[in-house]
């Protein structure tokens, strides 16, 4: 039974099925906690939680917050901005000094790969990574499969498309692992400057054409393109992007057939994704939302039932 | 860990007869089934409360009784050193509790420590009029105030000993048994 608490959560690479599961089910069971009329449950009580943003966030930072808060823990949070960072402190250091403070679960984000596994092999505390520079944020791929299954049941043989920047997007990563360990069928989709040649070798199929994937697929996530990406040579301009590539309520209506279009946010509306796409009835990017609340709730219970195992 | 059987403590029959005397005691107590509600504690606590609002609704002709279950892993005391993972399953209580007389139902009373929970648990929902506690089997060993308002039946036990209330619904066949848990080493010694 205890092999399936969590010690970390650093990404979804190499994760067994049976983990997401769990995961997946709890969080199905907070989801309908914060419905009650007390949104509030104690099994956190006596738990310290240090939020630590090294990049700006704002739906992660207080989804965690939330989710901790709802759990009753103690919550510290800390964004680079204000803080000893800016006046050089390194990384270890810092988190040092927050360990020092009697700290159980440290959450992550920073702007280098593998900085969330760079901490476990020297604190204590347990180790949540809310996205590291363009390796994973499965906490983030985890509520996209949390509102997949919702509208669809379930992942075997499912065909999911992830499109957009596939090359610098951590959220891109993580849902191949995540849905790929689960039995989906996963294709990725964008201009070829986005995708990274060796993607191939995580059994994906690759297209560079956003209407061929849409007629293919049950589900599509799409992904934010990164303004700054345009000026760096990867595509000619946004408005050829959104023609190529974007969401739009004519490319959906002419495949003739529902499917789940997801956008982890924040979104560039008429970018990637058109306004009367994103805001469409049914539309399901605001579900992603909550259940990305009841997904952290379920990883930090999981998490923190094993810190207190051990202790 | 292994166990056998001590002895049998009630038997299908008897379960049925014991259940139609808690659910008599139950309406005699709330006065009907008006603003009644019966909460069933995951696991067995589920099926039990299932047959006493079956039973409620045959004596007070068709007229039904509010069901819920509660499931208490996310109240629990012992979160910090449990040794196996806390599992959350279903917590269904998909009605008003507000001014209702709440009756927790379980199979067995041991510590207290389920029921301590479950109430905790029960307020996250509301403010209830009263809350009640049925159980099954009460084993003694209280380590809690905590006392059932509605008792199958109360037995003598040791701590080495454990009772096992089985029910058709989950185990395929209605018993009560009093089991002895042993180490796989010990086996043939008796």
């Amino acid at each position: 039974m205890s092999e399936l608490v969590l010690n970390h959560l650093l990404g979804l690479q190499g994760i067994e099925p049976s983990k997401i599961y769990t995961i997946l089910d709890t969080a199905d069971e907070f989801l309908k906690v914060l419905d009650r009329p007390i949104p509030k449950v104690p099994p956190l009580r006596g738990i310290t939680v240090a939020n630590i943003f090294f990049e700006p966030s704002t739906r992660t930072k207080i989804s965690f917050e939330l989710a901790e808060k709802r759990l009753s823990a103690d919550v510290v949070s800390f964004s680079k901005s204000g803080s000893s960072v800016s006046k050089g402190e390194t990384l270890l250091d810092t988190v040092r000094n927050i360990e020092a403070m009697k700290i159980d679960v440290v959450v992550i984000r920073h702007h280098a790969q593998g900085a969330p596994l760079f901490l476990t092999e020297r604190i204590k505390s347990a180790v949540i990574n809310a996205g590291d520079g363009s390796h994973e944020h499965p906490t983030q791929a985890l509520l996209d499969m949390m509102t997949i299954r919702g509208h669809t049941g379930g992942f075997e043989g499912l065909k999911v498309v992830v499109l957009g920047d596939i090359a610098h997007s951590r959220v891109a990563r993580s849902n191949i692992h995540g849905l790929k360990a689960v039995g989906a069928d996963v294709m990725v989709c964008g201009p070829s400057t986005l995708i990274p040649r060796d993607i191939e070798a995580l059994g994906v199929k690759i297209s560079t054409d956003v209407d061929e994937a849409l007629d293919w697929c049950d589900v599509i996530n799409v992904m934010r393109l990164q303004l700054e990406r345009q000026n760096q040579g990867y595509i000619p301009s946004l408005r050829e992007y959104q023609r190529t590539f974007g969401i739009t309520k004519a490319r959906l209506d002419r495949i003739g057939r529902k499917i789940v279009v997801l956008h982890p946010g924040p979104m560039n509306r008429g970018v990637e994704i058109d306004s009367n796409v994103a805001d469409a009835p049914g539309s399901v990017i605001l579900q992603q939302v909550t259940h990305g609340v009841a997904i952290r709730m379920a990883v930090l219970f999981l998490i923190s039932g094993k810190e207190r195992t051990d202790a | 860990m292994q166990e056998r059987l001590k002895h049998s403590i009630i038997d299908a029959a008897g379960m049925k007869r014991t259940l139609t005397r808690m659910a008599v005691q139950i309406l005699e107590e709330n006065e009907g089934t008006e603003n009644l509600v019966l909460i069933g504690i995951h696991t067995r606590g589920v099926p039990i409360a299932n047959r006493l609002s079956k039973i409620i609704s045959t004596l007070e002709k068709g007229k039904t009784v509010k069901q819920g279950i509660l499931d208490i892993s996310l109240y629990r005391d012992d979160y910090k050193t449990a040794a196996k993972m806390a599992e959350v399953r279903a917590t269904e209580i998909d009605f008003d509790i507000n001014n209702c007389n709440v009756v927790l139902v379980d199979d067995v009373l041991y510590t207290g420590r389920t029921a301590r929970s479950a109430i905790h648990g029960i307020f996250d929902f509301g403010r209830p009029a009263t809350i009640q506690l049925a159980v099954f089997i009460d084993r003694g060993h209280r380590e809690m105030p905590i006392q059932g308002d509605f008792v199958g039946r109360s037995i003598k036990t040791s701590p080495g000993e454990e009772v096992r209330v089985r029910v058709k619904e989950i185990d395929g066949v209605d018993e009560v048994v009093l089991v002895e848990e042993y180490d796989d080493d010990e086996r043939g010694e008796k």
